[in-house]
């Protein structure tokens, strides 16, 4: 059934009986030719572009909870093609360009949100740091624009200029960078998924990865055997587990990352902003609330709840750059398990195991990289060659050195 | 209407305070929502989407309609529950949530249009033309969403937080936990006794019973005094605990000052951690509302909440007052309102089984299925063995039996567990380590029962605690529990609200469940019911209920969404309390501070540190003048730098050297005491962590300096080495940044300058380049260093702190003499551009030694930090960008960080980057602007020309690549 | 949560700062070969349940810490001094 702003009015009229079910409930078939392991936002996502980009229907997203049950409903929603390094600022790039025309493509309304993202810096070096960062984005066909403090001020009247611990020197303004609404994006990409006849089942675990011979054949799960010719493990968060069912060690460590989200405000905050000095970031969603979060937790979790000095050290950062925010009040904090590599960087790549791929490795920037993985992952899964865009995602780079560390923070998962 | 003789509010202290600019009176121990009713308001807010009108719900902190803001200015916060604020005289209350006065809000035409509003309908729509959504809908929806508004400036009030620690601590100050905070104490234990509520009492200040033959009231105030005579309970109140965190920890806002007139002595709030043994929670239960059509106008509110208004307050919420209910507990209400001379005109009990406790109507097997009244309730349509009858009434109360308030028990990831005998979640046994539930919030109704449970609850607590637990009698009290039956919603015309504060009816729910949201976590987002301010306390069972019969699921089955901290919002500014303004991060200052900011220096960060940007001289209008005048000085005189951020590590043993060669690429066991010598650390990882020169005063004794910014990192690092990595290594060591103060000494007269002020004047052959030793300094002993970071002549003298500032007084007026003086930042970084040396500019974490040209200091002889990672092919190579010089050589003569780099000719995108550049600076020296910056394969390219391409500055010029070492790079000034 | 410091007693985790898996107590020679390097410096298997893990005392005695932890429900079980574990001395 299309959604318009028709079909809203018409169902209203006839009390929204009509409305149908966003997608069905099937039953697991014996077989697919593919199976996604994984039914969060990039493993939604892949569904839909394994259909749309590559005429494949014969697909399965097994998923052990409810749909978007995973970071796609637990993040700070925000949408941004900022990244400094070449690899990962083409990806992001295209991403951001799905993000754009992804409304019309799904059909549904993800309030994607380009409302802009502001990085603040506090020192010289920080804005020659992004200074290099606004130039690269520009390289790449995005957008990037250096304020200064005045140009700061003008966008942002709000933050402290004058008593602030870190003087705010300026922004790099990011314009098409933004928001959505989060949920939106996992029951939009399962719709259209589901429409073109992907099986979407949920509370459907997978318990073993069966392989002979080198080669994938399907997987075992809490409601039977489901034979399949390609596996593709999607599941940040849990991809150690899900991955050892392979044989497969990964690069990764599991950690927490809070987020916060205030009691609906009237509109104060128009752009996402983002603390130099501290590790804070906030924007204001349209419900009104001030949705903000912070740097992990450091210790590896599996427990997806915060602690309370990273909590409060969080809103240590909010007070200083935005007094006027004091008066807010938490209404609800969650923490997220957030795959942590040890350059910050993704993994999107086949593995030792003929036909089965893994997408993990997100770290904290998953969110607005739903669209792109979906598509990179689905050409890798579909072609067994790398989506150009991901080229650079390898598991190996570890290894060989070839890494993509933005912060420079060095091979320290927590660190990044 | 206020009751004469009823309440615990002190009616010799009137208060005066106003409400949307009229002024109401009340009494001391009123809440605005209890002094409102009590002046016949009932009209207090406007709901979040309908903008329905909207009375008081509750008595508590789960109010999710009378939300107001409090205060005016700067000061008014927003959202506050006026059922917990407390009166003062002169508070302003406003409503919120309006678009011109309340009772006519301009926004309430969406009340028109609810088919069209319904559950998800944004999903669906506003998605054409694209840009509107930024420009046209998002705007608009955005000013019609949100509650209260922020006063856009900061929040004047003073905040606190604190740390607490106890053996115990009770959570709720009820029949429970003052059973518990009792029989704990009587122990010996040390007691915390928490109750969010102004005062000790919980549910029993809402109650008429007796306990040990008193009224509840004098009972209360009796164990009040018996808690205060053990001597050892910590009585905290109008403080929630807001959160259960790891090993025993709990967060704690107490309102410490919310409830006054402005006292500056007072934080308004402060948030406490607080760290117990063992918790006892004695939380209570909070009434759930019914579900029947039309069910949310003012005047429609909790029958326990009735009684509170009633019993507590002294106030009757309405002159005909009707019970709608589905449980014994609720017939209480109609005796307490007859015993208070109340009309109630009857009570609809949905059980056809019911039977009246008193004197009043009782429509068994009834239900109500409608109700009118534009601004407030006027009546209700009750269905009664097939009739449908109106009855005109004022106030419904209404119960669909009670929650234990389990939200705490959550916090860890339990999920509660059903329990059918109550209708209601029950707190999984061991859901938070260290903690009992006991009481109501266990499901234990019956005040007898709970305060038995009080009295087991703190044994338990008190035997984990290693303590005996002493005999407490437990007093006579009621035993009745009182039956109650499951009535989730009723089904009718009109719209039956779950979630009031967000506007979530019934029929949201219902479609949720057609469109297959049918996981209660999908339900719930889709339909935002529990996610308003009252976080679902008031809506979550009836809709997870609703949502298991819609989708022929039991409730047990179909499973809870979890409640996460805080279990009441909490302001940021009580939880960042102190981090505003500079409170954020600690201020360093050096030795010279004081003597620099009185010579006009600005100040800028450099880490935690404040260091001097430039000296200002007379005349000076600008940051380069002066920057560049500084420069001179330094190459042509002599000019003084406080470097004493940067880390100072002392480093002792017969093992020090050793340990140093493994923490440094290249060799420290040769340096010859009396010698200093350039380090260069990596990460594990084969990368640049810092450099830094390290001074070998002994055999066995070095110091090492760090980057100002890497010291602490360096410090963790070398604990690390030592203990986990290299304990076979005799050595000690500790930071001394902090002991030494530290001043440059730089250019061509600095060994004039030295010679005016030390005790024993030094010559070239004794302290040559790179020397180091104890020197005296009027008397003080003092250390000196030959080294540069300038490439000039140059001195580091250091002595201890305390003589810091009156040396670099001396110093510049030394140095003044000579033509020189003190240097800033801008200088420094000037110098040291010239001279091609680097800083974090350029070991910003993802260059090698290799990159950097360096790769030779690597010692082949012995194994250290990073050697072996930093071999990996990716790390090395002509594809690696190197580090290299650059001259702008263009049209444009300049450079500027973060420029990036391309071959003349190419399209300044992403594929044909080679590089960037990384620090720039002009270069009084040579008249010119000077940059370092990393290039693919820079070190085969000196003498080429690539294009330097700064989009954000609008700045493209061409430049020549040269060895980054511009200024003596044979180093004979160093030497001279 | 809350770590037992050996030197310092039962003290709250904002006192500490944490590195990573104990595996960083085991480097490899520097000619064990790529793999071994890749297992030390990257591969982790991550366990959801108990763990250890190197913590760092950095605002009280500046020892390193091995802990024990539970990464499922944050139980801290054990901890060791480093030094304990790598035969270092306790002069300090």
């Amino acid at each position: 059934m299309r959604y318009s702003g028709l079909q809203v009015l018409a169902q209203g009229l006839m009390g929204n009986r009509g409305w149908k079910p966003v997608w069905r409930d099937p039953e697991p078939k014996p077989a697919y030719d593919i199976v996604i392991i994984g039914g969060g936002g990039h493993g939604l996502a892949t569904a839909y572009y394994l259909a749309r980009e590559h005429g494949l229907g014969n697909i399965a997203v097994l998923e052990k909870g409810y749909l978007g049950g995973g970071n796609v409903g637990r993040n700070t929603t925000i949408v941004r093609a900022n990244y400094n390094l070449p690899g990962n600022s083409e990806f992001y790039s295209h991403s951001l360009k799905l993000w754009e025309g992804l409304e019309a493509d799904l059909n549904y309304n993800v309030m994607h949100s380009q409302r802009g993202v502001i990085n603040l810096f506090h020192s010289d070096g920080q804005r020659d740091a992004y200074a290099r960062r606004g130039n690269a984005m520009i390289n790449q066909g995005d957008d990037a624009i250096l304020l200064d403090r005045e140009g700061c001020r003008r966008m942002l009247p709000y933050l402290d200029y004058d008593q602030t611990r870190f003087p705010i020197y300026g922004g790099l303004y990011h314009p098409r960078g933004g928001t959505a609404r989060h949920d939106a994006v996992a029951w939009g990409y399962a719709r259209a998924a589901d429409q073109r006849g992907v099986d979407l089942i949920q509370q459907c675990e997978v318990t073993g990865i069966d392989i002979a011979g080198g080669k994938v054949t399907g997987v075992q799960t809490t409601r039977g055997a489901i034979r399949a010719a390609k596996v593709a493990i999607v599941v940040a968060g849990r991809s150690g587990q899900v991955a050892a069912m392979a044989g497969l060690r990964l690069p990764i460590e599991s950690h927490i990352l809070q987020a916060f989200v205030t009691e609906g405000l009237k509109p104060c905050i128009d752009h996402v902003v983002t603390y130099g000095m501290g590790h804070f970031y906030i924007s204001q969603s349209d419900k009104g609330g001030l949705v903000f979060g912070g740097d992990l937790d450091f210790y590896a979790s599996y427990a997806a709840r915060g602690n309370l000095p990273m909590a409060e050290h969080v809103m240590e950062a909010g007070l200083t750059l935005m007094p006027m925010i004091g008066k807010a009040r938490v209404l609800r904090s969650w923490g997220g398990i957030m795959d942590m590599t040890p350059d910050g960087s993704p993994i999107i790549d086949k593995t030792h195991v003929d036909g089965l791929y893994i997408d993990c490795g997100w770290c904290y920037g998953g969110f607005k990289a739903v669209p792109g993985s979906g598509f990179s992952f689905a050409h890798l899964i579909a072609t067994d060659r790398h989506h150009d865009p991901a080229a650079r995602f390898r598991l190996d780079r570890f290894r060989r050195g070839v890494l993509l560390d933005e912060e420079g923070t060095g091979s320290q998962h927590n660190l990044h | 209407m206020r009751i004469e003789g009823k309440g615990l509010i002190d009616r010799a202290h009137p208060v005066r305070f106003r409400f949307d600019g009229v002024s109401y009176g009340g009494f001391e121990g009123d809440t605005v929502a209890s002094a409102l009713l009590a002046n016949g308001v009932r009209l207090m807010g406007r709901s979040f989407k309908y903008h329905r009108p909207r009375g008081v719900l509750t008595a508590g902190s789960e109010e999710p309609n009378a939300l107001m803001e409090i205060g005016t200015g700067a000061a008014r916060t927003p959202n506050v529950r006026a059922t917990m604020q407390e009166i003062y005289e002169g508070l302003e209350a406003r409503s919120q949530n309006r678009v011109g006065p309340l009772h006519r809000d301009l926004l309430s035409i969406n009340d028109l249009f609810p088919g069209v509003l319904g559950a998800g309908f944004y999903y669906k729509t506003f998605m054409w033309p694209r840009a509107f959504w930024e420009k046209l809908y998002e705007p608009v929806i955005r000013r019609a969403a949100g509650l209260g508004a922020l006063s856009g400036q900061p929040d004047p009030g003073r905040y606190e937080k604190a740390f607490a620690h106890c053996d115990l601590l009770v959570i709720g100050a009820g029949p429970t936990g003052l059973m518990a905070a009792l029989t704990a104490a009587r122990a010996g234990a040390d007691v915390i006794l928490a109750d969010e509520n102004a005062r000790l009492g919980g549910r029993l200040l809402s109650e008429t019973e007796e306990i040990g033959g008193k009224p509840s009231a004098l009972w209360v105030a009796d164990m009040l005094d018996l808690l205060r005579d053990t001597g050892n309970v910590r009585i905290m109140t109008r403080t929630t605990i807001t959160g259960a965190y790891d090993g025993g920890t709990y967060g704690a806002l107490e309102r410490v000052g919310q409830h006054r007139p402005e006292t500056p002595d007072l934080p308004l709030e402060c948030f406490w951690r607080i760290h117990a043994g063992q918790a006892v929670l004695a939380a209570g239960a909070l009434e759930r509302p019914l579900a029947f059509p039309m069910n949310d106008r003012p005047g429609i509110m909790l029958a326990g909440a009735v009684r509170t208004y009633l019993n507590r307050y002294g106030v009757a919420p309405g002159r005909n007052i009707t019970l709608f209910a589905c449980n014994d507990d609720a017939h209480r209400t109609a005796l307490d309102l007859i015993e208070a001379g109340i009309r109630v005109t009857a009570v609809i009990d949905s059980r056809a089984d019911a039977t009246a406790q008193g004197d009043y109507r009782l429509l068994a097997g009834a239900q109500v299925i409608h109700s009118k009244g534009r601004r407030a309730l006027r009546e209700i349509t009750v269905r009664h063995k097939g009739r449908q009858d109106t009855i005109l009434t004022d106030c419904l109360a209404m119960s669909g039996g009670w929650n234990p308030s389990v939200h705490l028990t959550c916090h860890m990831n339990a999920r509660p567990i059903w329990n059918d005998r109550i209708k209601g979640f029950v707190p999984a046994p061991g859901a938070v380590p260290g903690l009992t539930a006991a009481g109501a919030c266990a499901g234990i109704y019956a005040t007898h029962a709970c305060l038995t449970a009080g009295v087991d609850a703190a044994k338990t607590a008190l035997k984990a605690l290693g303590k005996s637990a002493p005999g407490v009698a437990v007093p006579a009290a009621s035993d009745q529990t009182g039956a109650v039956q499951a009535l989730w919603y009723v089904d009718g015309k009109g719209r039956a609200w779950l979630d009031f504060a967000n506007d979530v009816t019934t029929k949201d729910i219902r479609l949720a469940a057609r469109e297959n949201f049918r996981s209660v976590e999908h339900m719930k987002r889709y339909t935002t019911q529990g996610m308003a301010p009252d976080q679902g306390k008031n809506s979550n069972m009836a809709a997870l209920a609703l949502l298991a019969d819609a989708t022929g699921r039991g409730i047990a089955e179909t499973g809870t969404t979890t409640y996460r901290p805080p279990y009441v919002p909490v302001s940021i500014s009580a939880m960042a309390a102190g981090a505003g303004g500079k409170g954020f991060a600690p201020e360093r200052f050096t030795t010279s501070h004081a003597a620099t900011v009185a010579r006009g220096a600005p100040m800028i960060e450099a880490g935690l540190w404040y260091r001097p940007g430039y000296f200002p001289a007379r005349g000076e209008t600008t940051w380069r003048q002066s920057c560049d005048r500084e420069v001179a000085m330094v190459r042509d005189a002599v000019g003084i730098c406080d470097v004493s951020t940067l880390g100072k590590i002392d480093i002792q043993g017969p093992d020090a050297a050793a340990f140093l060669d493994f923490v440094y690429t290249n060799m420290f066991s040769t340096l010859k005491p009396g010698r200093v010598r350039y380090g260069l650390m990596l990460r594990e990882d084969g990368h640049v962590m810092d450099d830094g020169t390290t001074a070998r005063l002994s055999d066995t004794h070095f110091v090492m300096t760090t980057t100002t910014a890497a010291a602490g990192q360096v410090m963790t690092h070398l604990d690390f080495v030592h203990q986990a990595l290299r304990p076979d290594l005799d050595v000690r060591f500790i930071s001394v940044t902090e002991h030494w103060a530290q001043f440059a000494i730089a250019g061509p007269r600095s060994r004039d300058l030295l010679n005016s002020l030390l005790d024993s004047p030094i010559d070239g052959e004794s302290w040559p380049f790179m020397a180091c030793g104890p020197v005296s300094v009027h008397g003080v002993a003092g250390r000196l260093f030959r080294i540069s970071f300038s490439g000039e002549h140059a001195y580091e003298i250091a002595v201890p702190a305390r003589y810091g500032d009156a040396l670099f007084r001396d110093l510049v007026a030394r140095a003044e003499t000579l033509g020189g003086g003190p240097y800033g930042m801008e200088a420094l970084n000037v110098l040291r551009i010239e001279k091609g040396f680097i800083t974090h500019a350029e070991i910003h974490g993802r260059v090698t030694a290799f990159d950097i040209g360096m790769e030779r200091m690597i010692s082949p002889g012995k194994d250290c930090i990073g050697k072996t990672a930093s071999m990996r092919a990716g790390l090395t190579g002509p594809e690696r960008e190197q580090l290299v010089g650059l001259k702008p050589v263009g049209a444009v003569k300049q450079l500027t960080s973060g420029a990036h780099l391309f071959e003349p000719d190419a399209d300044p995108v992403r594929v044909n980057d080679l590089g960037y550049v990384t620090s720039v600076c002009f270069s009084p020296t040579f008249g010119t602007y000077l940059g370092l910056g990393f290039l693919k394969n820079g070190r085969a390219r000196h003498g080429d020309t690539v294009k330097h391409v700064d989009h954000l500055r609008g700045l493209e010029t061409l430049c020549e690549i040269c060895d980054p070492v511009f200024f003596d790079p044979e180093g004979a000034r160093v030497r001279g | 949560m809350r770590i037992t410091c050996p030197l310092c007693g039962d003290r709250d985790s904002r006192e500490f700062s944490i590195r990573g898996h104990e595996t960083y107590l085991d480097r490899p020679a520097p000619d064990a070969g790529e793999a071994a390097w890749d297992n030390y410096l990257h591969l982790r298997d991550n366990p959801a349940g108990e763990t250890a893990e190197l913590w760092y005392h950095g605002a009280g005695c500046a020892a390193w810490l091995r802990v024990r932890r539970n990464t499922l429900t944050h139980e801290v079980l054990k901890v060791d001094l480093v030094r304990d574990l790598t035969g270092g001395d306790h002069a300090d």
